[in-house]
């Protein structure tokens, strides 16, 4: 008598804490070996697109905080470079010096969090994340200082921003900066070192990086993998071009390479602020009302810019036909793109590895379904 | 496999756990009874010998005390402030909300003093229970009429309640926050600590003078 062993198929998600929001996953086992993998979403679906249509131009942005929401700095980032763009907007220095602070700021945030879920999804239960959240915490607590929200901030309009920030703000950002650095060096100290993160994450999720560019791929994972695409170098928007940093590269392309590379991104980030504070000089924070009111009128067109978000090239596409709201509003998702090779990934990989190998993309089910 | 770096991450994690917590109890909090002394202001020796229960309960961890999180002037609270004085029913508010939350109905037949007949306010419903806090109304009001509030503790159980309507909204405390609103970080107003009762000092410039007032409308006219 011989026994008989057949694949299973297992439903994961949507409401399965590891999946990083609402995502639902068909896997089937051969045993401990994932043999296929079949990502179901949508369950996040609010329609942002749709309902950006019928809102003037100064409201979505708004909508663009509730996408991605752990970075919502460069949502309104992304979209405020297209409204610029379409209507032909010159930005106030002070406020794109003011937006950059924030939107690298919010890169911070955003790779803490992502580490400390990737650890988190590692089995490594609690320390890790609150350390990591601990320290976004402060960065929050800065955004309730410029613009009075920690998460839906809505701080940028087309032309900079809406306030210039307050007294209390620069030695507070000063004195975080710091901080920052410091947890840095001990996530490094006490994380990169770790012989059980080693076992557990080199050499798992091994993507080429033909495929990472043919999938048409961005961001930390890209960068793992040897590329050396970063859209604040390749193609600077805002004041990107005056500040020199060192662009994260890797080589290995597996989940350890994703991680140091958010880490060591992280540091370069520090920099970034740090030079943008020497930069940054008096002045309005935003045009006049005179030069760009509130109720912006474009002419019939459409524009697309991108900038290099947390998870990768987030872009908006808005099309105008004259009218105060735009025709259509497109937003280029770096996590659903991203999400494009997770079935290459799993494959063949084994089951306790698969929230690990899902935990590296950093996904945000916010900007997935939109 | 077990090398330096897994010692390493348990004397990082030791000395995290001497270090002072982050995390802020809310909305009550256990105090020792040196603290409770100090916010009360008295003498740690004389409330122990006039009340010994109360410091002898203290001292268990069965007393707390309210505390509260500490929040940025610009905080967008759940509260708004509203001056019907200086709102001139312009409705830009309403306009610019993305949501379309605010109601705001006028008749004819107020009167101002220096512009003669104008419109009267007679219903301004703002519904909090839809309303995500972004702040668009209060930029949008050209009079300073509309401001943000910093209270966020305004949880009911009925959702009617969540609409707030002219009455309520002018029963409420005064403390508006300074989101787009310069001039109060320009006066220190802290709304934490004070309340702005005359309509006059939410403007973004000060009360004019009479004799500038009588320059302005009568002798230069
Ligand atoms: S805060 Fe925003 S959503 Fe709320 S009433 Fe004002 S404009 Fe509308
Ligand atoms: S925008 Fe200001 S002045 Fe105009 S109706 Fe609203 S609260 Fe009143």
């Amino acid at each position: 008598m011989s026994i008989e062993t057949r694949p299973v198929t297992v439903n994961l998600g949507p409401q399965h804490p590891s999946t990083h929001g609402v995502f639902r996953m068909r896997v089937t086992f051969d045993g401990e070996e994932i043999v296929d993998v079949e990502p179901v979403f949508g369950y996040l679906h609010r329609g942002s697109e749709k309902l950006a249509e019928e809102r003037t131009y100064s409201q979505i942005v708004t909508l663009t905080d509730r996408m991605d929401y752990v970075s919502s700095m460069l949502n309104n980032q992304a979209y405020i470079l297209a409204v610029e763009k379409l209507c032909n907007i010159v930005p106030s220095p002070r406020g794109v010096w003011l937006r950059m602070i924030a939107s690298e700021l919010q890169r911070i945030a955003s790779h803490f969090v992502a580490t400390g879920f990737l650890l988190q999804d590692l089995g490594a239960l609690g320390t890790p994340l609150i350390y990591c959240m601990r320290e976004r915490e402060n960065i929050l607590d800065l955004f309730e200082m410029l613009c009075g929200a920690r998460i839906t901030n809505s701080y940028l309009r087309p032309g900079g921003v809406f306030m210039d920030a307050p007294e209390v703000f620069w030695p507070a950002l000063d004195r975080s900066l710091g901080d920052i650095e410091k947890s840095i060096d001990e996530i490094e100290e006490y994380l990169s070192g770790n012989e059980i993160i080693f076992s557990r994450t080199k050499g798992t999720a091994v993507l080429s990086s033909e495929s990472l560019v043919n999938a048409s791929i961005t961001g930390p994972m890209l960068r793992a993998s040897g590329v050396d695409w970063d859209l604040r170098h390749r193609n600077p928007y805002d004041y990107y071009s005056d500040i020199t940093f060192k662009r994260i590269l890797h080589t290995a392309s597996d989940n350890y390479a994703r991680y140091w590379v958010r880490v060591q991104e992280m540091r370069e980030s520090l920099k970034i602020i740090s030079q943008c504070i020497k930069n940054i000089e008096p002045g309005p924070v935003r045009p006049s009302f005179d030069d760009v009111p509130r109720l912006v009128r474009p002419e019939p067109g459409d524009s697309y810019a991108a900038i290099e978000g947390s998870k990768g090239e987030l872009g908006f596409y808005l099309v105008s036909d004259g009218g105060i709201s735009p025709y259509r509003m497109h937003v280029r998702a770096p996590s659903l793109i991203n999400l494009t090779l997770l079935r290459e990934m799993l494959v063949g990989e084994l089951f306790g590895d698969l929230f690990v190998i899902f935990g590296s993309v950093d996904l945000n089910m916010g900007e997935v379904d939109r | 496999m077990i090398g330096k770096g897994i010692p390493k991450g348990f004397i990082i994690t030791l000395k995290n756990f001497f270090r002072t917590p982050v995390t802020v109890q809310y909305p009550d909090r256990k105090v020792s009874l040196f603290e409770y002394a100090k916010i009360h202001k008295k003498n740690i020796f004389k409330l122990f010998f006039s009340q010994p229960m109360l410091s002898i309960k203290i001292s268990l961890g069965l007393i707390s005390v309210p505390s509260s999180v500490e929040q940025s002037q610009r905080f967008r609270g759940n509260e708004f402030t509203f001056f019907e004085e200086r709102c001139t029913v312009c409705a830009s508010c309403a306009k610019y909300c993305p949501l379309g939350i605010i109601e705001i109905v006028s008749v004819p037949g107020g009167f101002d003093a220096q512009e003669g007949e104008s419109y009267k306010l007679e219903v301004f419903d703002i519904d909090i229970g839809r309303c995500m806090f972004c702040g668009l109304c209060v930029e949008a009001c050209p009079y300073d009429a509309l401001h943000m509030g910093t209270k966020f503790e305004k949880s009911t159980y009925v959702r009617d309640n969540l609409i707030i309507t002219k009455e309520k909204l002018a029963e409420s405390e005064k403390s508006p926050s300074s989101f787009y609103r310069p001039q109060f970080e320009k006066k220190k107003f802290d709304p934490f600590k004070d309340n702005i009762d005359d309509h006059y000092k939410a403007g973004r410039h000060e009360k004019p003078e009479y004799k500038d007032l009588k320059k302005k409308w009568v002798d230069d006219r």
